[in-house]
């Protein structure tokens, strides 16, 4: 099981899915599990709405997106067994209620949901085996999140089939042979921050460590200091020419290639800050220049996870 | 149009939109630009990055309002007519003063203080951190101490999640979906009827939590509390819809956050909630009009003309115009997704601010796109044309 986790807008999803492409090229089955809904999966692969259902979207690549209120269901009727109780419990809506009201309820059933895909006697009908599950997990602001919920489940129930089945899934999601929680960045102040918090926080409550952290969207980084003082004097001096038409093309060449590389210099010092902050290195994911995240992007970005983690994956 | 006539005898302005965008900057820089003309603005952020929050003078969490120290402006240049006041939103603290208040005495307000339930939903359930900063607009803005109130939302991952939030609180509160099963009695809650004591036998077989004794307690302590608590929902509900408030979104131009913007700007008008207009954020201005053909096989020679006499001209020139070309594609990929929102909201109401090189986390950052902000329409596109690099 991997985890990918980080703030909203530094490219997660993306990154799942690109995690998931690797794994499938190397021969492995894989299935990527969205946890807020968002269909992101399926606009990648370009494929309708895959929801509760373990979908085939690529060879040997599966997507599946949790919506809790099912899972709940699906994980009651195992639990029940006498159907007159469960539907007792639905009609009345108050198991709705009840989720919403039980410390992390919600949260439980979701990473509940993601281990039973990951165990290899599958006890939902017509699941099948997978060697790696890929959950493209919720934006954290800070905090550990939804992978903390078995383990504040586990102190909070004192009996009962959910606390055994907590501890069960704690073990599994903190056994580093079998669950490694990656974490997704972009080169700018806030997500490095995140980041670097993020690790502190598994550590101390979890005892976890960040197994893999990608820094995404980093520029090609083009140009040197020097080069860099040689664009922009002569674009003072493209500046006092008039302005037909090429000159103009001109000027904004040189302009975009100052900001490259102004852009490129301040990610170098994220860069820096959060390996230093981490104390590890980190694998760096280019940024990618397509009018949308496609199935190209997400190709590219497999390309280059592969080249960066080689064997480790 | 811009930020200045969008506020015009507005008292509330709430900043809204997905996560990463450049939201905490926004309503600060709105804040800044307003209390700079002379208003007295307060503004309510969640989590700010700290080199922002050092440059306004914000420290911790207080959940109390301070002036940010006039000097800081004129050091950075920015000439400051009015009064610029910062607070950090603290989401718990909020609901626990509103639950000090609203408590009959000091033995109901620690037994909810204290109570599981009642900590889960002040702290994570969907809606409270939503709930909690309108909550605390409200307050100040009952205090009329401030011309205006910023607020910073917390990132959501749907749009209904502030829209509705009062609602989802007072139903929470009144526990109206739980009122069939539970009544407070003297003892404790006694079952209606034989299903509802089946339930939550199963239930506490299956969670092996006491579940019931933690909801009764809550609800009997809030038995006395949940009018108030419902009268005061809905009039923060109220003040969400009253003219004197406006919703700003604001946003990227990439595909997903202006669809999530497009949807929130949808739910707005649905929900008839004044609406201000689209911020899009972090747009690489197109230099090139696209009107003028780009032949980088011309562009390349030239190039290597202008920058004759150097050393390695040729490969210089061969990178500049491949950084150019995937420059370029960002620019029109910005213009479509803008186009796709102004077409679908067929309203003049989208304030653009460039991708600037360095990002923006001090007070001269927050005056650099008030020059955007600010701007009427003629003048931002004149700005954007000749955007300094």
């Amino acid at each position: 099981m991997i985890f990918v986790t980080g703030k909203g807008g530094v490219g997660k999803s993306t990154i799942a899915a690109a995690l998931g492409v690797a794994a499938a090229r190397e021969g492995k089955r894989a299935i990527i599990c969205e946890v807020a809904q968002q269909e992101r999966m399926s606009r990648f692969f370009e494929r309708q709405g895959v929801g509760y259902h373990e979908t085939e979207i690529a060879p040997n690549l599966f997507a599946f997106s949790i919506d809790p209120q099912r899972a709940l269901e699906e994980y009651l009727l195992m639990q029940i067994k006498i159907k007159p109780v469960y539907d007792l419990m639905f009609k009345n809506r108050v198991f709705t209620y009840f989720a919403a009201a039980t410390p992390g309820m919600r949260e439980l059933v979701t990473v509940g949901k993601v281990w039973e895909l990951a165990q290899l006697d599958r006890k939902v009908k017509s699941g099948s085996k997978y060697d790696v599950v890929i959950v493209d997990a919720p934006a954290t602001g800070h905090g550990v999140g939804i992978l903390k919920t078995p383990k504040t489940f586990s102190d909070i129930a004192r009996v009962g089939p959910i606390k055994r089945q907590a501890e069960t899934i704690f073990k599994f999601i903190t056994d580093p042979k079998l669950t490694s929680v990656c974490a997704v960045a972009w080169p700018e102040e806030m997500p490095v921050n995140e980041t670097i918090d993020l690790q502190k926080s598994l550590k101390r409550e979890l005892g976890l460590n960040l197994d893999e952290v990608f820094l995404n969207g980093i520029y090609p980084d083009l140009f040197d200091d020097d080069e860099a003082q040689l664009l922009s004097d002569r674009l003072a001096h493209e500046a006092s020419t008039n302005g037909a038409e090429a000159a103009v093309v001109r000027r904004a060449a040189l302009r975009a290639a100052l900001s490259e590389y102004r852009r490129s210099r301040s990610q170098r010092e994220q860069l820096e800050r959060l390996e230093e902050g981490l104390r590890k290195d980190v694998a760096e994911l280019p940024f990618v220049f397509r009018p949308q995240l496609d199935m190209g992007a997400v190709e590219l970005l497999a390309d280059r996870i592969e080249d960066q983690l080689g064997a480790k994956l | 149009m811009n930020v200045g006539d969008l506020l015009e005898g507005k008292q509330i302005c709430i900043c809204a939109g997905s996560g990463g965008v450049g939201k905490t900057t926004t309503a600060a820089a709105v804040a800044m630009g307003m209390a700079s003309r002379g208003k007295k603005v307060a503004v309510l952020t969640i989590d700010p990055a700290k080199r922002l929050a050092n440059s306004l003078g914000l420290s911790e969490l207080g959940n109390e309002e301070t002036l940010v120290e006039p000097k800081r402006f004129a050091e950075a240049g920015v000439e400051m007519h009015g009064e610029l006041w910062a607070m950090m939103l603290d989401a718990k603290r909020t609901f626990d003063d509103l639950v000090e208040r609203h408590a009959p005495d000091e033995q109901t307000r620690d037994r909810i203080l204290q109570n599981r339930i009642y900590k889960e939903i002040s702290n994570a359930m969907a809606g409270s951190q939503e709930y909690m900063a309108m909550e605390k607009v409200y307050e100040l803005h009952q205090e009329a101490r401030y011309d205006l109130l910023v607020l910073d939302t917390p990132p959501t991952r749907h749009a209904l999640d502030f829209i509705e939030a009062p609602e989802r609180m007072t139903r929470f509160i009144e526990g109206k979906s739980l009122q069939f099963f539970l009544r407070p009695g003297r003892f404790g809650v006694k079952m209606l009827g034989r299903s509802g004591g089946i339930l939550f036998s199963a239930l506490k077989r299956i969670t092996g939590i006491d579940l019931l004794q933690d909801l009764s307690e809550f609800f009997q302590s809030f038995a006395d509390m949940a009018e108030g608590f419902s009268e005061r929902a809905q009039r923060v509900k109220e003040l969400l819809g009253d003219r004197r408030t406006t919703f700003m979104l604001v946003t990227a131009p990439e595909r997903d956050p202006i669809d999530e913007a497009f949807y929130f700007w949808r739910r707005l008008k649905e929900a008839k909630l004044p609406f201000g207009g689209f911020v899009i954020n972090k747009v690489h201005p197109d230099y090139v009009k696209s009107a003028v053909d780009i032949d980088t096989d011309r562009l390349v020679p030239e190039l290597e003309r202008s920058l004759d006499g150097t050393a390695g001209a040729a490969d210089l020139a061969g990178r500049v115009a491949e950084n150019f070309q995937n420059y370029e594609l960002l620019a029109e990929r910005d213009r479509q997704n803008m186009e796709l929102l102004t077409e679908r909201v067929s309203e003049d109401c989208v304030l653009e601010v460039p991708y600037f090189d360095e990002d923006v986390h001090d007070i001269g950052g927050l005056a650099l796109v008030n020059r955007y902000l600010f701007a009427d329409a003629a003048e931002r596109q004149e700005l954007l044309e000749q955007a300094t690099v």
